[in-house]
């Protein structure tokens, strides 16, 4: 991902009995168990889920709740500010912004929920199956990972953006995690080697499982707390990405309204037609600084060591 | 160790010639430069345009293999990045540009890196006290902000501000006001039109250096050599500085370079809000207007300042950790 986080870049304390297999001992607290016993009691933790969830329902049924639907224009009030009719205001051709902000959200959270842990998952195999085998294969992955990482993802995407511009919204969804894995791709090979000298993993490789059943079952496990903040933060990323794009005209193309075209449609007028440009804009912010707490408390739960020793 | 530098400056060198070979190649597969003439009015002939093109080395009848092949032999021997599409030399064009990039970019990353290790070691100091808790908010807000809102907002605030004191004293429109003559009116002309950008950049960087730096710190502060540098009678502060900032600065080293790219990313939005004539403009325009030369240009410029970074980290972190100096 793009997120560049020092937490990440440190190796995990490898556990030995897997995730996975938590649900069967459940008398001795396994890791997994002790992570959510921990993010349990972090008010940060709450707090941002609860945002998240009321922004997800919010962008679902929001717009149910108005007297308009998406692309209907109040010709009688355009450009007016928030009233009892336009709960967030109208733009220069009377749509709606409640329900336009509902809508926009709605593409930036699929973008981000679906495009942020996509992310995660290409880091966990092309690491994982890097870390493992080793030899030219890991060589040439790091290589081509090293190549990426030589151009922030932004420019990559900014380069295709012709071509994605003609395609549906949906293949951005593919196209940001496509070029925002690699930091955490490197950080599940550093653990994944490491891991590949550990006992259990020896045992495994020697009775004859598969190097694919290995990985999925032994490796994967051991860096899935790694794995669950980078995600997190990785719907950050996604949406950052998406945003910044739709901004500045390379994303999210008309008809098709995301935040990003929202807040860019608002700009012009940010200080006459103020509510162009909050409301949007407070929709965003509240969402990854929503996401970001819970990332942050995941951060702190599975690593509490980090930064509360002192003396 | 110097031997280690440069095998990996070297290598750095390779990684950006090929990234920008692959971003020539991605430019001239999903860019239409002929679409610029196919809109004029009268349309020019198709032998016209092809002729105009191939002087661009951009015709898209030529294999793209071939195209990428005289345009690498063109930057590797003769340092020719080609013209855009009006004939101004990209390399020129670079070099104008660039100047008013980078502006911006030092003095918003330098003064965001002071700020947040400042930040950082304080929040550290004083952790869990309500300096600290504010501090670690307001960076979690700042960097929920995308950057290029957190610039509509101070021009907000600029402008609100302009209209209490009645006159224009913050303007942030472009780089400088033309007509100003004299030194020392075009320096603060300068510098007041440097001032919104700058502190935009400055908050984003500086809010999540010092979430980095406050963690590394706090892992510092609990390590024995401070303690034995304290029972050695050393103050606290110069405990803190000599033994604990220097030592929670070589994490931060390699941190620096990986949020250089989201920086220049950063400084380049800014670029466009605050309508400077820089690299940014060039990057974000050429590829609406099918210039694969200037985009290809613009994408080189962001490699070397990565590279530039990388190696910079690099060093620092050489100069920091006594045990990689072998």
């Amino acid at each position: 991902m793009a997120l560049t986080n020092l937490e990440i870049l440190e190796e995990p304390e490898p556990s030995a009995a897997p995730l996975s297999s938590s649900a069967k001992n459940a008398g001795s607290a396994s890791r997994g168990k002790l992570i959510w016993l921990r993010l349990r009691s972090t008010a940060r933790f709450w707090i941002g889920s609860i945002i998240v969830l009321l922004l997800i329902l919010w962008a679902i049924f929001g717009p149910a709740f108005s007297n308009f639907g998406a692309g209907d224009t109040d010709l009688l009030n355009t450009g007016v500010g928030p009233s009892g009719a336009h709960w967030f205001g109208t733009d220069g051709i009377g749509h709606d912004l409640y329900v336009e902000t509902a809508l926009g959200l709605r593409i930036s959270l699929v973008i981000g929920l679906v495009g942020g842990p996509l992310g995660t998952v290409i880091a966990a195999i092309v690491g994982a199956f890097a870390g493992y085998i080793g030899g030219v294969f890991d060589k040439v992955v790091s290589w081509f990972i090293d190549l990426m990482l030589v151009l922030p993802s932004f420019f990559i995407l900014l380069l295709i953006s012709p071509a994605l511009k003609k395609l549906s919204w949906v293949a951005l969804v593919f196209f940001i995690p496509a070029f925002g894995w690699m930091i955490m791709a490197q950080v599940v090979r550093s653990s994944t080697r490491s891991l590949t000298d550990r006992d259990f993993v020896k045992a495994a490789r020697f009775m004859g499982v598969k190097t694919g059943t290995i990985i999925f079952r032994h490796i994967i496990p051991n860096v899935a707390s790694l794995l669950i903040i980078d995600a997190t933060l990785g719907v950050v990323y996604a949406i950052s990405s998406e945003t910044a794009l739709s901004y500045f005209g390379y994303g999210i193309q008309a008809p098709q309204i995301s935040l990003g075209t929202l807040i860019a449609d608002g700009t012009p007028g940010a200080t006459t037609q103020a509510w162009l440009f909050l409301f949007p804009t407070i929709a965003l912010v509240l969402l990854l600084f929503a996401v970001g707490l819970v990332g942050d408390a995941l951060r702190d739960a599975v690593d509490p060591t980090s930064g509360v020793t002192r003396d | 160790m110097s031997l280690f530098l440069l095998r990996r400056f070297v290598n750095y060198v390779i990684l950006t010639l090929v990234a920008t070979t692959f971003s020539y190649i991605l430019a001239s597969i999903f860019e239409n430069p002929a679409a610029r003439y196919l809109g004029k009015n009268p349309r020019p002939s198709n032998e016209t345009i092809a002729r105009t093109l191939d002087r661009y080395g951009t015709n898209p009848n030529t294999p793209v293999l071939e195209r990428t092949w005289h345009w690498f032999t063109q930057l590797v021997f003769h340092g020719n990045l080609g013209q855009e599409y009006d004939g101004t030399s990209v390399v020129h064009d670079m070099i104008v540009r660039s100047g008013v990039s980078l502006q911006l970019l030092l003095i918003g990353s330098i003064l965001g890196a002071l700020l947040g290790v400042a930040l950082g070691v304080w929040g550290a100091v004083r952790q869990y006290k309500a300096s600290d808790q504010t501090v670690t908010y307001l960076s979690y807000l700042i960097l929920s902000i995308p950057v290029y809102v957190l610039g509509v907002l101070l021009m907000i605030v600029a402008t609100k501000f302009n209209d209490v004191i009645g006159t224009n004293a913050i303007v942030f429109t472009g780089q400088y006001t033309p007509g100003t003559s004299g030194f020392w009116s075009i320096l603060l002309d300068r510098l007041s039109h440097l001032l919104l950008p700058t502190i935009a950049l400055m908050l984003t960087s500086a809010a999540s250096y010092s979430r980095y730096q406050r963690n590394a710190m706090l892992d510092v502060l609990s390590a024995d050599y401070i303690r034995t540098a304290r029972s050695k009678g050393r103050p606290r502060n110069a405990a803190m500085i000599r033994h604990g900032v220097r030592v929670a600065l070589i994490p931060m080293s390699t941190f620096f370079a990986y949020s250089f790219g989201l920086l220049v990313a950063g400084s380049i939005f800014l670029e466009k809000i605050f309508t400077w004539h820089g690299m940014g403009e060039l990057a974000l325009n050429s590829v609406n207007q099918n210039d694969i030369n200037a985009t290809t240009g613009s994408i080189l410029y962001v490699a070397i300042l990565i590279l530039i970074s990388s190696t910079l980290s690099q060093i620092l972190y050489a100069a920091l950790d006594p045990r990689v100096r072998i």
